[in-house]
């Protein structure tokens, strides 16, 4: 897959992306300045805490926010460049998934129309057409569409509903798919489901996915690489094997310890994670991980890191990466 | 070993649906003594909540419940209302999944923690306030002395869970219910919030439940665990033993359905197919048969019922349990 990653040119090129919100008369500064790309058919995870940017960062790529500077390259083409009939054109090769799958339903409507519907906004007018595709995709994500098809929202667990939201993603049939903690409001057997069932779908129809979670063992279930993502900027990128045995970054380290692990022998680390993030409001100087981080110092709140190669295929962005 | 704080017997809850009468917690026995954590593990809907719920005798109106809950000598579904809201106020605490659920969004967080505090403690105001920032800062709030001021909404969802937490310690309560308390939150915030709840007992010497899906929280943190599937205890043994050695198809099956860090990408995860049974439908047999890749004779026959494992303490229900010792048959 790496391999793939050089040779191919991307099929996403995100380059120094800067998403900001305003905030009465403040500024969040939501994404600052990341840069990553992927390959097709590659899976790259995006992982990081709460409120760390990486919904902005993905529907900045999707262009439903638009970004304040940097660009967004789908197939070779500028995303941020794009308006109207171009872009909406564009939007069906990509597609998102939500984490809370039951409110992203509209509650009044039927699965079919619900399915149906960006098949309606493509402009796919033959009414037997799209009902064959909603049949397809429906039966695709383990529905059964007689069943289903005529029933409403509410009538379904948080699994199931997750399933519909899928089956409404790749109704279009997209190349690129963000899911957006698809599986973050699901117990644990239903995000096993729901994990093995995006790995089918895209090995079946060829996706190209951004993988969000704040889970690391969800990510590295389903990604070839993965992004970690701290208060707006990445902090480091690698393919996920390398990332889980040796991480270069004191954040990626502090995620890993904070997994529980399911064995009693292995007694929970105290307090791993000392505090919690910074607003981004008024973002640290210098590495904005430096006020929980074991290894500061005053490069570090000089200096803003820049992501580089500490190991062939592994970014880092640190003054001070692990060895 | 203490007497137990807490004896859960015989407890069912019912409620009435459209469907039909809804057996959400069926037939379940339970005891935890002061200082001690049970972790109650299952999916969503097997009643995890109810069961917390009729313990605390927070039931929807329409609920029915039978059994006996013996909490520090009484039995709680006897009590008369008033006393009850005094047990609960002062020795019977609650943390819910969602801290909103617990904090009120239009009252400041000082406001909420004073009132608690004041009503149950008979402390003047300044008293209230000094021991308001004390609990503050011991669920790690920094600046807590600026956060009496803030509301709800001003606080991050980790926050917010702190803060619950310290409503919740703030009458030194003898059993403290945490359900699902970190579900909402990120894992690094999570390991932060268990830790805080681990702390808290060990200093109070109180005893704990903790509610979770997920059997990696409970693992390191829980004396015992109990799991439930379709409302009722299926196996329930202290956590080494547990772990060590699994009787009931479920558990094994929950715990291979977490995605694990050793596993390399793309490797499919055992997932348990299928949904628990619809309560308000329920099966003649073992409830989980359905989805059991064990399943077979009996199973779909008859109700499996909870029964002693070699090692005291720890009881399972299922006919053909795995991983027994030699010797020991079902
Ligand atoms: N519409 C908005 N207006 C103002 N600030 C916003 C808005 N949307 C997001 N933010 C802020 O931007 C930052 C990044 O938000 P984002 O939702 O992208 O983070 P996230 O990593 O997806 O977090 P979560 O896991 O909570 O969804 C946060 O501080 C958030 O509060
Ligand atoms: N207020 C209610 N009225 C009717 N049924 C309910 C109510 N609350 C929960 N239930 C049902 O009771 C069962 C157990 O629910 P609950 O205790 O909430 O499970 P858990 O906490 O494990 O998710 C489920 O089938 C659920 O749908
Ligand atoms: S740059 Fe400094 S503060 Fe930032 S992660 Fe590296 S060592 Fe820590
Ligand atoms: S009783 Fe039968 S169906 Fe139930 S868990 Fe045991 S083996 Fe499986
Ligand atoms: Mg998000
Ligand atoms: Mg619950």
């Amino acid at each position: 897959m790496t391999q793939l990653a050089v040779r191919d040119a991307p099929l996403l090129n995100v380059d120094n992306l800067v998403v900001e919100y305003g905030l009465g008369n403040k500024v969040v500064h939501a994404v600052s300045g990341v840069s990553l790309h992927v390959a097709r058919r590659e899976t790259l995870g995006l992982v990081g805490e709460s409120g760390c940017g990486k919904s902005t960062l993905g529907r900045a790529v999707l262009q439903l926010r638009r970004a304040k500077s940097g660009r967004v390259l789908f197939d070779g083409e500028d995303l941020t460049a794009m308006e109207g009939e171009a872009l909406r054109k564009m939007r069906r090769r990509v597609q998102l998934i939500f984490q809370d799958p039951i409110a992203s339903l509209n509650p009044r409507r039927r699965i079919g129309d619900i399915v149906a519907e960006p098949l309606i906004i493509a402009g796919v007018k033959d009414a037997a057409e799209r009902k064959r595709r909603v049949i397809e995709v429906l039966a695709a994500v383990g529905l059964d569409p007689d069943l289903v098809a005529g029933r409403l929202p509410h009538e379904f667990s948080g699994g199931q509903c997750q399933r519909i939201c899928i089956a409404r993603a790749l109704v279009l049939n997209p190349e690129f798919v963000v899911c957006d903690e698809p599986v973050s409001a699901l117990d644990v057997s239903i995000r096993a489901q729901i994990l093995n069932l995006l790995e089918e779908m895209k090995a079946r129809f060829g996706l190209t996915l951004l993988f969000i979670a704040h889970d690391l063992a969800v990510v590295k279930a389903v990604s070839d690489r993965v992004a970690v993502m701290y208060l707006g900027r990445l902090c480091e990128v690698a393919p996920s094997e390398q990332l889980f045995a040796r991480p270069a970054h004191p954040y990626t380290a502090l995620l890993l310890q904070a997994i529980p692990v399911p064995d009693p022998d292995v007694r929970p680390p105290e307090s791993v994670a000392i505090g919690e993030p910074p607003s981004p409001i008024a973002p640290p100087s210098g590495c904005r991980f430096r006020t929980r981080c074991p290894r500061a110092d005053q490069q570090c709140s000089a200096e803003i890191p820049e992501l580089r190669e500490v190991a062939p295929g592994q970014l880092a962005a640190c003054h001070h990466p692990l060895a | 070993m203490s007497p137990p704080l807490l004896t859960i017997e015989d407890v069912a809850v019912e409620l009435p649906t459209p469907r039909g009468d809804l057996r959400a917690v069926d037939h379940v026995d339970l005891s935890l003594e002061p200082g001690r954590t049970l972790g109650i593990v299952g999916e969503s809907g097997c009643g995890k909540t109810m069961l917390s719920r009729a313990i605390l005798q927070l039931l929807p109106k329409k609920a029915k419940l039978s059994g006996r809950v013996m909490f520090d000598g009484r039995d709680l579904v006897r009590l008369a209302p008033e006393s009850l809201r005094r047990l609960r106020a002062r020795d019977l605490a609650v943390v819910f999944q969602d801290p909103m659920t617990s904090l009120n969004p239009v009252l400041t967080i000082g406001t909420q923690l004073m009132e608690t505090i004041q009503e149950h403690l008979e402390l003047d105001v300044p008293a209230a306030r000094k021991r308001s920032i004390e609990l503050l800062a011991a669920v790690g709030i920094p600046a807590p002395e600026q956060r009496l001021a803030q509301y709800p909404h001003q606080c991050s969802g980790g926050m917010r869970q702190r803060i619950a937490i310290a409503i919740a310690l703030s009458c030194e309560p003898k059993l403290l219910i945490a359900d699902e308390p970190t579900t909402a939150l990120d894992v690094t915030i999570q390991a932060q919030i268990l830790d805080l709840l681990a702390r808290e007992q060990r200093r109070r010497h109180m005893a704990m439940i903790i509610i979770t899906h997920d059997l990696g929280v409970v693992a390191g943190r829980a004396d015992e665990v109990a799991v439930m599937y379709a409302g009722r205890v299926v196996e329930r043994a202290p956590t080494q033993a547990l772990f060590k050695r699994m009787h009931m198809p479920y558990t094994e099956a929950l715990l291979a359905a977490i995605p694990k860090l050793e596993t390399a990408p793309h490797t499919p995860l055992p997932a348990i197919s299928g949904r628990p049974p619809d309560p308000t439908r329920p099966l003649k047999g073992c409830s989980f048969a359905p989805r059991c890749r064990y399943a077979a004779g009996r199973c779909h026959a008859a109700k499996p019922e909870l029964k002693s494992a070699e090692i005291s303490g720890h009881l399972y229900a299922c006919f053909h349990p795995i991983q027994m010792a030699e010797g020991m048959s079902a």
